[in-house]
């Protein structure tokens, strides 16, 4: 009952908040809807234990299939946008090969090296990728002779695509044959293995279904901006994710997105500070792996034990 | 490729090995040790580079002097790193790396609002000239790094060999709770091992300083890199880093030499998921990565 009142309130929240602040701040909201994507299919692969460096450049890949798609082809959003998902899940599904064999550590600086080498393709290769300066020209959304280019209704159809895309990560993370088993892999990869569950398959699962989706948003991204370069997936743009992941924490299906909200605010209100800005989420990112590592999340773990201390004062004091 | 340029190019792959070992050798030295992965080793780097900025360039402290005084500089940055940084995080080696990558968040901020972000710093060359020994030309400033490099890992052999304090890092390195239960505090061996780890970054930085760009983001550019030559040599294994950073210091050179600086990369990290595919391991070492 709480949890519907709750979508319910949220989804009338998302729904109010276009017309109700200016224009660049709808800007952000669609970036904010975009990076929402990012944040859940990134948790959906931390769930098997595997910390990608590589989810950001998955994310280009997508973003660059639909570019190539939309100019070269001059197909329609409406079939780049798949294909932009499955491209990034075919180049996740080749990386996470090699990458099976290492684990923790070695996964994380494998796939950081490996997304380096997907990125200076696209540096080194002007020629469809348009090298360090990138494509632009990315066609608007259309549907027949309408077209999505205002902010308002780029906002309701990243609304409605991201709805969806959290919705199916949703059913899959709370699947027990699928969500639980990945779950299983991270707590006792022998112990999962010795129950016959084949764990390198759930883990490329996770990886592949992680990149679709990262491939979504990178399409979302391409059509919202008309322009992409390298620089949008590089390092720095991948440690952004990590510190809205860590923020928020991973231990539930909705810790990344507090995390995204809670810095994409910081982000928003820190503007005026724009060179020391690294700084100041380096030192975020810290603290929070130092001082909370579980996340915003676990502190509002702790609050509905805490409302029930209050209710109840125990007998003890009283007699004070 | 003719003779000449054969010879020149194996002779510029030594120079470049040297730079990427002693870059690697301290990221093995602490992974080993005590697990700490430091994503801030590239920053580490740059840092070396402006204290031969500051130093040299500004300072007019004699070259050879300012490339000792980075060792202790930055090697006081890693043992800070371990005491706020890794010993916190100790139970889990991947929120080290990631608050790492915060601090290389920071040292960027830092060193480009002191010193600037735009334009590359421009040191002079202490050593000017070319060696020329039959048809292979090589700068005096490039040459001095091969000795500077033998000597530094030579160094570190005897330190780990033969003296008392390096065979406990060793120890440690080993099994850490038998180093513990013998009297061997494994909060200094860390704090030692990071305290290396970053006097080397510091001092390839340093030597690096004259013949390459710098600004505050050169870091990027060396920890791929140094991270390829981690995983190709065997994480832990300083002797597997060590014959990696050759390895890719020659593949590096010779594909450059061939095509460009960007397909060297792309081929460098082909090599390293070759290496995943084939041996998980790494070349020499014993645990996966």
């Amino acid at each position: 009952m709480g949890k519907a009142l709750g979508l319910a309130a949220l989804t009338a929240a998302l729904c109010v908040a276009p017309f109700v602040v200016r224009e660049y701040y709808v800007e952000i909201l669609i970036l904010l809807l975009i990076n929402a994507i990012l944040a859940v299919s990134y948790r959906l692969i931390t769930t098997t234990g595997d910390w990608s460096l590589g989810h950001v450049v998955l994310m280009g890949v997508g973003a660059y299939a639909t570019a190539l798609i939309a100019k070269l082809l001059g197909w329609s959003f409406w079939a780049s946008l798949p294909l932009a998902g499955f491209g990034a899940a075919a180049v996740g599904f080749v990386f996470v090969y090699p990458l099976l064999r290492t684990r923790g550590f070695g996964f994380f600086i494998g796939s950081f090296a490996l997304a380096e080498l997907l990125r200076l393709v696209w540096i080194k290769f002007h020629d469809p990728f348009g090298g360090p300066r990138g494509m632009i020209g990315i066609p608007p959304v259309s549907v027949g002779s309408y077209q999505f280019y205002d902010a308002i209704p780029y906002y309701f159809l990243t609304l409605a695509i991201v709805a969806l895309s959290v919705w199916i990560m949703y059913r899959i993370d709370k699947a027990v044959l699928v969500g639980n088993v990945m779950k299983a892999v991270y707590m006792d990869e022998a112990l999962a293995q010795s129950v016959g569950v084949n764990a390198p398959k759930y883990r490329t699962i996770a990886f592949t279904v992680g990149a679709f989706f990262a491939g979504i948003a990178g399409a979302l991204l391409a059509h919202r901006l008309g322009a992409i370069d390298p620089h949008n997936f590089d390092i720095n743009t991948m440690v952004y994710l990590i510190i809205w992941v860590v923020v928020g924490g991973t231990a539930t299906f909705w810790g990344p997105l507090i995390g995204l909200v809670v810095m994409t605010a910081v982000f928003e209100a820190t503007r005026p500070l724009l060179e020391w800005r690294p700084l100041l989420f380096g030192g975020i990112l810290i603290a929070f792996l130092i001082f909370l590592p579980g996340g915003i999340e676990s502190l509002l773990a702790k609050i509905p034990p805490l409302v029930e201390r209050l209710r109840r004062p125990r007998l003890g004091r009283r007699t004070l | 490729m003719e003779t000449a340029t054969l010879v020149q190019t194996i002779a510029n792959s030594v120079v470049q090995g040297s730079v990427y070992a002693t870059v690697a050798v301290g990221l093995a030295l602490a992974f080993g040790v005590m697990q700490m992965a430091n994503f801030a080793h590239g920053e580490f780097f740059m840092v070396g580079a402006y204290v031969v900025y500051v130093l040299y360039a500004l300072g007019g402290v004699p070259f050879p002097a300012a490339v000792a005084l980075a060792f202790p500089i930055v090697g006081l940055l890693g043992l800070a790193t371990e005491r706020f940084i890794f010993r916190p995080t100790r139970d889990n080696v991947l929120s080290g790396f990631m608050a790492t990558a915060g601090l290389a968040f920071i040292l960027q901020v830092l060193v480009g609002q002191t010193w600037g972000v735009g334009l590359m710093r421009s040191i002079p060359t202490p050593y000017m000239g070319i060696v020329e020994v039959g048809d292979v030309r090589l700068g005096w400033q490039r040459l001095i790094v091969v000795p500077a490099a033998g000597a530094m890992m030579g160094l570190l052999w005897f330190f780990l060999y033969r003296v008392r304090l390096g065979k406990g890092l060793r120890a440690c390195a080993q099994d850490r709770e038998a180093a513990a239960l013998l009297g061997i505090s494994n909060n200094r061996m860390a704090a030692l091992a990071m305290f290396i780890a970053g006097g080397f970054a510091g001092v390839s930085g340093a030597l690096m300083a004259p013949i390459h760009a710098v600004t505050p983001y050169m870091g990027h550019a060396i920890i791929v890199t140094a991270f390829v030559v981690v995983i190709v040599g065997g994480m832990a294994s300083i002797e597997g880093a060590i014959l990696a950073a050759f390895l890719l210091g020659f593949i590096h050179t010779f594909v450059t030499t061939v095509f460009d600086a960007v397909v060297a990369t792309m081929v460098g990290v082909a090599f390293m998921a070759a290496v995943l595919i084939v041996k998980p391991s790494g070349l020499l070492g014993r645990v996966k990565a």
